[in-house]
């Protein structure tokens, strides 16, 4: 896979590194040297969902970061709810994951702090060209799982505690469908085994968008259902998030360079970067850390409202 | 070498992602954790075959069932209990061994040292009485039959360490979960083995990777087995 580093970020990463690793030269008050982070040389372990991994974004983006920094980037592919759990056991520094709700739980209990909307893709309800359920152009998440488990068409479920598969227990409960029986089958997997597993046997999926496009080389399904990206329901958004591990919690986790990392994930160069990625000619992840327009709504807690406040 | 024949003309055939270093990494990386998990297996598996082949003492059946259960644990639930054991919040925390290569070289030495005590204990049990009693009958010590032996049974105790060997590289469960499977931006391998490859190049549908990958993993044990076979054919004679 060729990365492609840039030039200018290059130019950049030599004076960031001059400037964080060359804090004597500058020669300020000599307290003041001591209490800059230094990072260079130090490792940053994240934990992440299996589609930000599969899709080869962070292998295309992490080059840069840790050229501008002199770091390196540990990326530990789990699936949201195990990076959320490792993030917990302070096994991780920074978390990168898909589903608001756990997102906003893990926030709650104190594990994480400052948490940023990173980028969003959707997701897409898949299957086989021939559509037994007849759920092509319904336009509607929900009453397509609906005529799914009305026509026992097989459905693959991702069955990992990962943000696709909260996103899909979530749709069955608005559909207010009780998925099971043995059209429904749990793989337990990474979401490429899942659309493995529904490929052969031409079973209906919910994939993120950027995984399905990633394969669809090699897939014979297609894209029934569409998400928001594609004028589909908005319920079909996957917004992602990043966040640190609290160092107040687990002292361990190395916190200067996690925030170093959501800085640099969320500057406009890597916000670029990650607009660029493509697979087959399509862009997988569309950043939305920056606008000219701030969404409020992401420092608010999903459902929130000013009588929840947690106490 | 191996590599080199093997990997490039399919990387030309199929356009592979083989990216410099890659494959090679994981090579070393597989090679390293259980090569280094195996042998600190045998410090203890062959000492400890030693003294339950040669004294009877108390628990010694109890210690036999310990390590005849051993055998069969399964991979995942070694890994699993590893990560309790190095997780930031288990009694290693402190190390910080999650997702290292330590991590990955404790799980496979909990898996390896049974199957070596458990055979090299059969090889030393099972040679011949006579053996011991000629020994004993030419006057020697107790060391003296000892040695001797040890040295009836140093194809069997080769061959458990090679089968120890065979179980460390080819598993894949413990590794996964208390390495992480991990590369590096630049394609550098840290915790990536050829079976988490696999698993991973799977996942992704890069089946062409995975079989390249696996045929690699196959070559090594093949190499081992030959070489088991040809040991085990010695011992025999």
């Amino acid at each position: 896979m060729a990365i492609q580093r840039r030039e200018f970020v290059a130019g950049i990463g030599a004076g960031a590194v001059a400037l964080t690793a060359g804090c004597a030269q500058l020669g300020g008050d000599g307290e003041a040297d001591d209490d800059r982070p230094d990072v260079v040389g130090e490792t940053l372990t994240l934990t992440t969902t299996t589609s930000t991994y599969d899709t080869g974004l962070l292998d295309a983006i992490h080059p840069d970061f840790e050229e501008l920094y002199g770091v390196e980037v540990d990326p530990v592919a789990q699936g949201t709810g195990a990076a959320l759990e490792s993030a917990r056991n302070g096994d991780s520094d920074v978390v990168m994951v898909h589903a608001r709700g756990l997102e906003d739980e893990f926030m709650r209990n104190g594990y994480g702090v400052n948490r940023r909307d990173l980028m969003f893709n959707d997701f897409v309800i898949v299957g086989p060209e021939g559509d037994p359920a007849g759920i092509d152009g319904m336009g509607s998440a929900t009453e397509a799982l609906t005529a799914i488990a009305e026509t026992g068409a097989t459905f693959v479920s991702r069955g990992d505690n990962s943000g696709t598969h909260t996103k899909e227990l979530n749709l069955w409960e608005a559909a207010g469908t009780e998925p099971g029986g043995d059209w429904y089958q749990e793989t337990g997997s990474g979401m490429g085994e899942a659309l493995n597993v529904a490929n052969q046997q031409g079973a209906y999926t919910l994939s993120d968008r950027g995984t399905f496009l990633s394969r669809r080389a090699d897939t014979d399904l297609v894209i029934l259902v569409q998400g928001p990206i594609k004028d589909g329901p908005e319920i079909l958004a996957n917004p992602y998030g990043v966040m640190a591990v609290n160092p107040a919690i687990h002292d361990n986790a190395n916190y200067d360079l996690a925030m170093a990392y959501i800085g640099w994930l969320t500057s406009p160069d890597a916000q670029d970067a990650i607009a660029d990625h493509e697979r087959n000619g399509e862009q997988l992840f569309y950043p939305e850390a920056i606008s000219e327009n701030p969404d409020f709504q992401q420092y608010v807690p999903e459902g929130w409202n000013s009588d929840s406040s947690g106490e | 070498m191996l590599l080199e024949l093997l990997g490039y003309p399919l990387a030309a055939v199929f356009d592979l992602p083989f990216r410099d270093g890659y494959v090679w990494s994981i090579i070393y990386v597989s090679l390293y954790v259980s090569l280094t998990a195996v042998a600190l297996s045998t410090l203890v598996s062959v000492p400890v075959a030693i003294v339950m082949g040669f004294s009877a003492f108390p628990g010694r059946q109890f210690v036999k069932s310990v390590i005849n259960t051993g055998m069969g644990f399964p991979s995942v639930v070694v890994g699993l209990a590893v990560l309790f054991l190095v997780s930031n919040q288990g009694p290693l925390g402190s190390l910080e061994l999650i997702f290292t290569k330590e991590a990955m070289i404790i799980s496979q030495f909990v898996l390896a040292t049974p199957p070596i005590t458990a055979i090299s204990l059969a090889a030393i049990t099972g040679v011949n009485d006579r053996v011991r009693d000629a020994a004993h009958v030419l006057g020697g010590t107790r060391l003296d039959v000892a040695l001797v032996v040890l040295k009836e049974a140093r194809y069997g105790i080769a061959t458990a360490i090679l089968a120890g060997f065979g179980r460390a590289i080819s598993e894949v469960g413990s590794v996964l979960i208390v390495g992480g499977n991990i590369t590096g931006a630049d394609g550098i391998s840290k915790t990536r083995t050829l079976t988490t490859a696999i698993q991973l190049e799977a996942r992704q549908g890069k089946y062409e990777t995975a079989m390249v990958l696996g045929a690699i993993l196959l070559a090594l044990v093949l190499v081992i087995n030959a070489v088991v076979v040809r040991l085990g054919d010695q011992g025999v004679r």
